[in-house]
């Protein structure tokens, strides 16, 4: 069905054709001083919770994939088992490609698959022992939480495109922090979006972390600059700079973020010591373009895979682990500041193929 | 990537050339090449299986043309498959009533309180001030968000901090545009997942308290394979009236478009090609269908070429040829600078019909022919550079004399000149956009210059007449209904 045309129905018309180039203003003068965030009530949770939160979110959000897969996957073996052939091979490629997992990694599983297993029956077991090492195998990472500077305080660049989650996934990592009892400094570096440094700073108040403010249109640069010498002079034990959302193809834009570290590291040489790479769950096969021209120009040391609460397929982030030397290093699981977990592989390969599969 | 599917599909297709009809067994590789590059444009998989029985259904039996590769024909005939998909246009923003609203909805940070102040801007073009309400009362700052872009363009923003009820702000909000006379109300939910049953309640209500006319989904064209379930379920709960891409202006191909297409029905009304709010274009289904197949790699070589040619230069090019006075001279400073990495070749192989010119441009090393086309401009007059027309068959044999090169290069080069002017008229200016649709253009008219017969169907990306409109709108009326009987069915089978 539906490859026909369907109608509008509208009666008044009005189209306008617009051209028109994306640049952010670029630099700005400099910016009005530092504001220090009011600390309001963050209150500090039991740790206790916290671990067994994390770990039941985690999973709780992968259960959504889990069960894309694993009823597809269930239909597809039966419970008997099924024989390996042409047919068996599509039905399950379908299901690989459908967690956004992309056509190389699919094949590489199918294929798996069909060297094991061609022309015989098989059964669950098998096939999510398969599919499991090969998916660990592509992933290949331990757990990668912050690393920390040797001394002084830690700084983290936060960048990724629009929309993607980068300031909700600072106010995440801010509240995980000072729970840890940690100092934490923000910069509100994105000084191009409406209303971005308000957003930073309602989320600075409400958790409780300085923030340094440039003004809307300023210059990005100057207020890193800020961020990372009030957090130096403050003795705080981390430092985050947003940064405004902007697609890897903006050649300028990115050129912006080397000029964001290059400033840092007046300050403090070794700077930036994290740079985060948000990327949106729900995001295809362009999240491989987005990790391959962030790396290029801002360095990126992690990666942040937000919303995955959201989509059923979590699958971008084998892709993009076969493709680049980037851990994932959290993954996000709402809007809240505690939704928030490390990344594990294990958790993440279990929940894909969790061992009571298909055994109802 | 276009490259690539075009290249796979020459060798794939090698041993077809000039001969009988297109079948599904000679074709099997070719398609496969096809369906490849749609999932790895993020057309969601479901639709690209349809959407291939369909191509294949367009292409069975075609007669293989000795005009044209048959590469470039299955890459014609998908991409008018694609383009008829994605179509009709329709950029209307209805504001019949005495009051219109209209309501944005989406996932979290797909562009809808920018594409509000988008449709504001380009209402206010129209001489209608908007009334923009911030009902998203959820994301910090989102309300100062809307007012910085409502004051930015001069609209009206309503906003009550206080109310926690999204229903109770809209139902304000209309009230507010009522007495103050402001024809159009846009109304700025919050992101929201499809699955979060809570929210999406939150959002059935405000349709159903609220009943705006006009219903957007606001799209980020980065999605992946997701796209189907979130359209879908926005539109089984809202009932979609058209639908916004944004995040266009990047290199992603957006073939989640495609899907989402094809799981609401509904038309497909702009696209949002960046963060400012000017960056918003009427959808055309012929630019979408280019890039889905990969014209990402199109528009990057243009403006990879563009890069090549100054501002200044530019300019000078752009009054040049608006004044139709570009000659031979230009073309050999210009040429020159394509005998540099592989630009001429990428976008000679990105335009399907180019072939022959391809060809002439030699395979591998093009530097070399673009040195004995400058080679052979330099042994012409002034005045034959100047007016290409008087060249007549003695100045010919005395130029390639000259160049030491054959009197019929010194023909093709010439006709090179007249097809490359268009060409550079295009990359002289205008947006990324405009540069696609006008190598599409030229792509089209080296297809149907190729021969390809009467083409069935031309046009979809015409504005549709009324007749046309009530016939189309039948069509999706009937397909609506059947839509949902066949998930009654489905609800009825599994129970
Ligand atoms: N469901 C869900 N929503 C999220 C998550 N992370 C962020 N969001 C939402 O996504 C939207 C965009 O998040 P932001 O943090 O503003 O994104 P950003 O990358 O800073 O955006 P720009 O600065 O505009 O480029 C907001 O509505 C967030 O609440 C997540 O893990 N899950
Ligand atoms: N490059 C580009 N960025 C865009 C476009 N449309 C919106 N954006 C950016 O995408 C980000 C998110 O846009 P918003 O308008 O805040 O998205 P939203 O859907 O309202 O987000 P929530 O309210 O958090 O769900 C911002 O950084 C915008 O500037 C576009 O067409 N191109
Ligand atoms: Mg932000
Ligand atoms: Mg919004």
């Amino acid at each position: 069905m539906a490859w026909n045309l369907f109608g509008g129905k509208k009666k008044n018309e009005l189209a306008e054709t617009s051209e028109s180039d994306s640049s952010n203003p670029e630099d700005g003068e400099s910016d009005s001083p530092a504001g220090d965030g009011g600390s309001s009530d963050a209150s500090p949770a039991d740790p206790t919770a916290e671990k067994k939160g994390f770990f039941g979110r985690f999973k709780q959000a992968l259960v959504k994939t889990y069960s894309v897969l694993n009823t597809d996957v269930r239909d597809l073996l039966k419970n008997e088992g099924r024989l390996v052939d042409d047919d068996f091979l599509k039905e399950l490629f379908a299901i690989l490609i459908k967690t956004d997992m992309g056509a190389g990694p699919a094949s590489k599983i199918r294929d798996e698959i069909k060297s094991q297993f061609r022309g015989r029956k098989v059964y669950m077991a098998d096939f999510i022992a398969t599919a499991k090492t090969t998916i660990r195998e592509i992933m290949d990472q331990p757990e990668r939480p912050i690393e920390y500077a040797e001394s002084g305080p830690t700084i983290v660049m936060v960048c990724g495109v629009n929309g993607a989650g980068k300031t909700t996934s600072i106010a995440k990592l801010t509240n995980m922090f000072i729970k840890d009892g940690k100092k934490v400094v923000l910069g509100a570096g994105d000084t191009f979006r409406a209303a971005a440094v308000e957003q930073l700073n309602v989320w600075a108040n409400r958790l409780g972390a300085e923030i340094v403010m440039g003004s809307q249109g300023g210059d990005p640069a100057s207020v890193s600059y800020r961020a990372v010498e009030a957090a130096v002079k403050s003795n705080a034990d981390i430092c985050i700079v947003d940064t405004a959302g902007r697609l890897q193809t903006q050649t300028n834009l990115m050129d912006q973020l080397s000029k964001i570290r290059n400033v840092m590291q007046k300050v403090v040489p070794e700077a930036p010591h994290e740079v985060l790479l948000v990327l949106d769950a729900t995001a295809g096969q362009n999240a491989i373009s987005q990790a391959k021209g962030f790396s290029a120009a801002a360095g990126c040391t992690g990666i942040v895979l937000a919303k995955l609460d959201g989509t059923a397929k979590g699958g971008v982030a084998i892709p993009i682990r076969q493709e680049f030397d980037l851990p994932v290093k959290y993954i996000g699981l709402g809007e809240k500041e505690d939704d928030i977990a490390l990344f594990n592989v294990d958790t993440y390969v279990d929940a894909l193929f969790p061992e009571s599969f298909g055994q109802e | 990537m276009f490259d690539s599917l075009q290249k796979g599909l020459q060798s794939a297709f090698k041993s077809l050339r000039g001969k009988g009809k297109l079948t599904e067994a000679n074709m099997r590789g070719g398609l496969e090449m096809v369906e490849q590059s749609l999932l790895e444009a993020d057309v969601s998989y479901q639709v690209v299986q349809e959407f291939m029985g369909t191509v294949t259904e367009h292409a069975l039996g075609e007669k293989v043309l000795l005009s044209l590769n048959p590469d470039e024909q299955l890459v014609g005939i998908v991409n008018q498959t694609l383009i008829e998909t994605l179509g009709p246009v329709d950029n209307s923003l209805p504001t019949g009533q005495d009051v219109n609203i209209y309501m944005m909805c989406g996932l979290q940070g797909s562009g809808k309180t920018t594409t509000c102040g988008k449709l504001a801007r380009l209402l206010k073009k129209e001489g209608i001030t908007p009334l923009l309400c911030a009902a998203d009362l959820q994301r910090p700052a989102a309300i100062d968000q809307l007012h910085v872009i409502g004051d930015s363009l001069g609209v009206p923003v309503y906003s009550d901090r206080e109310n926690k009820d999204p229903v109770q702000v809209c139902n304000d909000a209309v009230k507010k545009a009522r007495a103050d006379g402001n024809k159009v109300v846009i109304l700025d939910t919050a992101g929201r997942l499809a699955i979060d049953e809570e929210l999406m309640q939150q959002l059935k209500n405000i349709d159903r308290k609220v009943q705006p006319h006009q219903v957007f989904l606001v799209v980020d064209g980065m999605t992946g394979q997701d796209a189907v379930n979130s359209a879908s379920a926005f539109n089984d709960a809202l009932e979609l009236d058209g639908v916004i891409m944004t995040k266009l202006d990047g290199d992603a191909r957006g073939g989640a478009l495609l899907s989402v297409k094809n799981v609401t029905g509904v038309p497909i009304k702009f696209i949002g090609t960046g963060e400012q709010l000017e960056s918003l274009e009427p959808f055309r289904p012929e630019g979408m269908s280019s890039r889905i197949l990969g014209m990402g790699d199109m528009v990057a070589a243009v403006e990879a070429a563009q890069e090549l040619v100054s501002k200044e230069e530019q300019e000078k090019l752009e009054q040049q040829l608006a004044k139709g006075d570009f000659d031979l001279n230009d073309f050999r400073n210009h040429m020159q600078k394509f005998a540099n990495p592989g630009i001429m070749m990428k976008m000679m192989s990105l335009i399907p019909g180019m072939g022959q010119m391809r060809e002439l441009m030699g395979n591998e090393d093009h530097t070399g022919e673009i040195r004995r086309m400058v080679g052979i401009i330099d042994s012409m007059t002034a005045k034959e550079r100047k007016t290409p027309k008087v060249i007549d068959q003695s100045r010919r044999s005395r130029i390639a004399t000259g160049a030491g090169v054959a009197p019929q290069q010194v023909n093709e080069l010439i006709k090179q000149f007249e097809q490359m002017k268009p060409m550079l008229t295009g990359m002289a200016g205008g947006s990324a956009n405009d540069k696609m649709e006008m190598l599409n253009k030229m792509k089209e008219q080296a297809m149907s210059g190729g021969k390809m017969g009467p083409r069935e169907k031309k046009g979809t990306g015409a504005r549709l007449s009324a007749a046309e409109k009530k016939k189309a709108k039948k069509l999706r009326e009937k397909d609506r209904k059947k839509r949902l009987k066949e998930k009654r069915d489905e609800k009825r089978s599994s129970k």
